[in-house]
C-alpha cells in the first residue's frame, strides 16, 4: 500500500560522507516516534546531481527540497513539515534546478536521457525502473534480429561516451561479424579520469539502465557473458550494481531464456584495483583475465580479439545507459537531440572553482560558457575565471575568451576544446599555470604503467622540468624541451595514456606562455602559488 | 518473484509500479489537500488522510495527488480538506471524518458532484 507522503533521500558517495545514512535513520526513528510511519515513506534514491549543500531530502508530492546538515534540521523537518505541513523555509534549497523533477527555469533546463531516472526512482527497486519504461528497449530488441538492432544503433549515430567517440553501432557490427564460439560484453566502469564522477552517479542512481544496455549488446553481438569492470573504490556503485544484477536474475531478465526467448545472458561484476591505465580497454581486459593491467598491442582490437582472445565489445557506462531509450524510442528520436555529428546528450561533471558543482546532462553542442556560467553558476568568492580544462586530465585547457566553444566529439578539431569524459574543471585566478601543469603531470607520472619508455621516462622528465620551473630554477630552454618531449610521447607511446599527455601540456603551454616565462625571468611566481627557492635563499 | 516470461508480463509489472510512482508525484487531474495543523491532527486529520489515500487506491485513482498542508484557519470545523480538481473551483469541506472522506472521494472525485452538506467554503481561501 502506498503512503501519501514520500521523502526521497539522495544517497551517493558524497552524501554518505556527510552522514546521509545516519540522517535517514534518524528520520525514520522520528517518524516512528510521532506515529507518522503509516503516512510517510522514506526512500533512498541516487544523487540529485548537486553537491556542497549537505544531504538533500526531497519531500513529495509537495516537491520541496531540503538541505540537511544536522540532526536538528531533521527534527525541524519532521516537526514542521511532516507533522504540521509547514515548509521550513530556512532549509529549503531554493535555486535547486538541476534535478529533472523540480521545475527547471528556462535557462538551466536539462535534457535527460542517461539520467532519466536518477534521483526519481529507488535504484534498488526494479519495478520502479520498469514503471518508467525500463526493459522496454530490451523487449523490443528481442523481437528484432541482432542485425536490425545494430542497424538501428548505426542509424542513431551514437558515439562512445568514454572519450574517444567511436561509433558504437560500428563497434558492435565488427564484433557481431566475427565467428566465434564465445563472445563477451564488457562495461568499462573504471572511471579513473580525475574530476569525472558521472559514471558513479549513473550506477548509483540507475543501475538497471546500464544492465539493460549490456543485455541488448549481448543479444546484438551474440555474446552470452558480460562483465562490469568497476573501480574498487566505488563501494556504493558496486553494491548498487550487485543488488541490481541479483534482482534482474530474480525477475528473469538475466540468466536462461530471457523474456521467454532462447537468448541467455549472464552478468557479473569485476573490481579494479585503482590503476588509471586499466581504463584503457586492452589493459582492462588483461586485468579481468587476472593479469596485471598492461595495455596490449593494437591491432587486433577487442571486437576481433578481446577477453580470452574472443571477440569483445567494450563500452563506457554512459554509452550503455543510452542504448535502451534508443532502441525503445528509435534512432530518429535520438538524432533530434544534440548535433549532427554527435547526437544525443552528454553528462558533464562540473568541478573546480564553481558555485554549483555537480553533474548535468545537456544536449551535445552545449557551449563551455553555458556549462560554466548557467549550470555551474560561475566562479565563487568574486574571483575571476582563469582557465577551464575540458574533458578530464587528458583534456585540453582553454582560456575564458574561448568559452563559446561548443562541446561535441569534433570540438577539439574546431576549437581545441576536447569533450573527453565530460569534465569541466574551472580554475580561478588564485592558481598558477605552472603549478597546475606540475600537479597534473605528477598524476600521469604516477599512473604511467612503465611498459614503454616514452611514457615512463617522458612523464618523469616533464615533472622534473616543471618542478624546477615552479622553484624558480627554470630556463627558457626548458620550455622548448617540454614541447620536444610532448612530440616524442605523442608519436611513440604505446597506448592512449602516453599519447594523450601532450594534449593538456601543450594547450596550457600555448595559452599561458607568458606565465611560464615569468617563472624563468621574474623573481617570483606572478600569482604567488609557487615558492621560489632561489629568491628565499637570497633573502637569508 | 516469478520470472518474467513475456512482454505482457513486463507490461503488467509496469502498470502496477506506475501507480505507485504517480502517487508520489503531484497528480495531473487535481489534488486533495488535508489540513494537518495541530488542530487538524487533534481532530483526527491523520485518520482522514489515511482514509482518503486508501479509498483513492481502492478506486484505482492515480491522477489525484494527496497533499498535506498547515491549518487552513478553520479550526472549528476540523478536520478540513480541500478538493481542487482541474477546471473547477476548489471546495473546502469541514468535519471530514474517515467515513465522510470516503463519501468525498466517491461523490466528488469519482462522481464529479460536490458533497453539499460538508461544504465550508467554495473558491480560494
Amino acid at each position: 500500500m502506498s503512503k501519501p507522503i514520500t521523502v526521497l533521500v539522495s544517497i551517493d558517495s558524497n552524501s554518505l560522507l556527510l552522514g546521509a545514512r545516519h540522517f535517514k535513520n534518524y528520520l525514520s526513528t522520528l517518524t516512528e516516534n510521532y506515529n507518522l510511519n503509516s503516512i510517510v515513506e522514506i526512500l533512498e534514491t541516487g544523487s540529485f546531481g548537486d553537491y556542497g549543500r549537505g544531504v538533500l531530502f526531497l519531500v513529495l508530492p509537495d516537491n520541496v527540497m531540503y538541505s540537511v546538515k544536522s540532526e536538528a534540521d531533521i527534527e525541524m523537518l519532521v516537526m514542521e513539515h511532516l507533522l504540521k505541513g509547514r515548509r521550513v523555509e530556512e532549509l529549503i534549497v531554493t535555486d535547486f534546478d538541476s534535478a529533472a523533477r523540480v521545475e527547471a527555469t528556462e535557462t538551466t533546463k536539462e535534457e535527460r536521457i542517461v539520467l532519466r531516472n536518477a534521483g526519481s526512482i529507488d535504484p534498488r527497486n526494479l519495478e520502479e525502473y520498469i514503471a518508467l519504461d525500463g526493459y522496454q528497449g530490451l523487449a523490443k530488441a528481442l523481437r528484432l534480429t541482432p542485425e536490425d538492432v545494430i542497424e538501428e544503433l548505426k542509424k542513431s549515430n551514437l558515439r562512445g561516451r568514454g572519450g574517444a567517440g567511436f561509433p558504437t553501432g560500428l563497434k558492435w557490427e565488427f564484433t557481431q561479424r566475427v565467428e566465434s564460439d564465445e563472445k563477451y560484453v564488457i562495461c568499462n566502469a573504471d572511471e579513473g579520469e580525475p574530476g569525472t564522477f558521472k559514471d558513479r552517479l549513473i550506477m548509483e542512481g540507475d543501475p538497471h539502465s546500464v544492465i539493460e544496455g549490456m543485455i541488448i549488446a549481448g543479444y546484438a553481438v551474440g555474446a552470452s557473458k558480460g562483465y562490469i569492470y568497476i573501480r574498487g573504490e566505488y563501494f556504493e556503485s558496486v553494491a548498487s550494481l550487485r543488488g541490481a544484477i541479483s534482482k534482474a536474475y530474480e525477475y528473469g531478465l538475466l540468466g536462461q531464456s530471457i523474456l521467454g526467448t532462447n537468448f541467455s545472458f549472464d552478468l557479473s561484476v569485476r573490481l579494479g584495483a585503482g590503476a588509471y591505465v586499466c581504463g584503457e580497454e586492452t589493459a582492462l581486459i588483461e586485468s579481468i583475465e587476472g593479469k596485471s593491467g598492461r595495455p596490449r598491442l593494437k591491432p587486433p582490437y577487442p571486437p576481433v580479439s578481446g577477453l580470452y582472445g574472443k571477440p569483445t565489445v567494450v563500452n563506457n557506462v554512459e554509452t550503455f545507459a543510452c542504448i535502451p531509450p534508443i532502441i525503445d524510442k528509435g534512432a530518429s528520436w535520438f538524432k533530434s537531440i544534440g548535433t549532427a555529428s554527435s547526437p544525443g546528450t552528454k553528462v558533464y561533471s562540473l568541478c573546480g572553482d564553481l558555485v554549483k558543482r555537480g553533474i548535468v546532462e545537456v544536449p551535445m553542442g552545449t557551449s563551455v560558457r553555458d556549462l560554466v556560467q548557467k549550470y555551474g553558476g560561475g566562479v565563487p568568492n568574486g574571483r575571476t575565471l582563469k582557465m577551464i580544462q575540458t574533458g578530464g586530465a587528458a583534456g585540453s585547457f582553454i582560456k575564458p575568451e574561448e568559452m563559446d566553444a561548443q562541446l561535441d566529439f569534433d570540438s577539439f578539431k574546431k576549437y581545441g576544446a576536447s569533450l573527453g569524459s565530460g569534465v569541466i574543471l574551472a580554475i580561478d585566478d588564485t592558481h598558477c599555470a605552472v603549478d597546475i601543469a606540475r600537479n597534473l603531470m605528477e598524476f600521469f607520472a604516477h599512473e604511467s604503467c612503465g611498459k614503454c619508455a616514452p611514457c615512463r621516462e617522458g612523464t618523469h622528465v616533464i615533472v622534473h622540468i616543471l618542478d624546477e620551473l615552479s622553484k624558480g630554477r627554470g630556463t627558457s630552454e626548458m620550455l622548448n624541451q617540454l614541447y620536444d618531449i610532448s612530440e616524442t610521447m605523442e608519436e611513440s607511446s604505446f597506448c592512449g595514456l602516453g599519447q594523450s599527455v601532450p594534449v593538456p601540456l601543450r594547450s596550457i603551454l600555448d595559452r599561458f606562455k607568458d606565465e611560464f616565462l615569468a617563472h624563468v625571468n621574474s623573481p617570483q611566481c606572478p600569482v604567488g602559488a609557487c615558492k621560489f627557492e632561489k629568491s628565499t635563499k637570497k633573502k637569508r | 518473484m516469478p520470472k518474467i516470461k513475456s512482454l505482457e508480463e513486463l507490461m503488467k509489472i509496469k502498470e502496477n509500479a506506475m501507480k505507485g510512482l504517480k502517487m508520489r508525484d503531484s497528480g495531473k487531474r487535481g489534488k486533495v489537500i488535508v489540513a494537518m495543523g495541530t488542530c487538524g491532527i487533534a481532530a483526527g486529520a491523520k485518520d482522514t488522510l489515511r482514509a482518503i489515500v486508501d479509498s483513492l487506491e481502492e478506486k484505482g485513482i492515480d491522477d489525484v495527488a494527496v497533499v498535506q498542508s498547515g491549518c487552513f484557519g478553520l479550526c472549528d470545523v476540523e478536520p478540513t480538506i480541500e478538493v481542487h480538481l482541474e477546471g473547477s473551483e476548489p471546495i473546502i469541506y469541514g468535519h471530514v471524518s474517515p467515513t465522510q472522506a470516503k463519501r468525498v472521494v466517491e461523490q466528488h472525485i469519482v462522481g464529479g458532484k460536490v458533497v453539499g452538506d460538508l461544504i465550508v467554503k467554495r473558491g480560494e481561501l
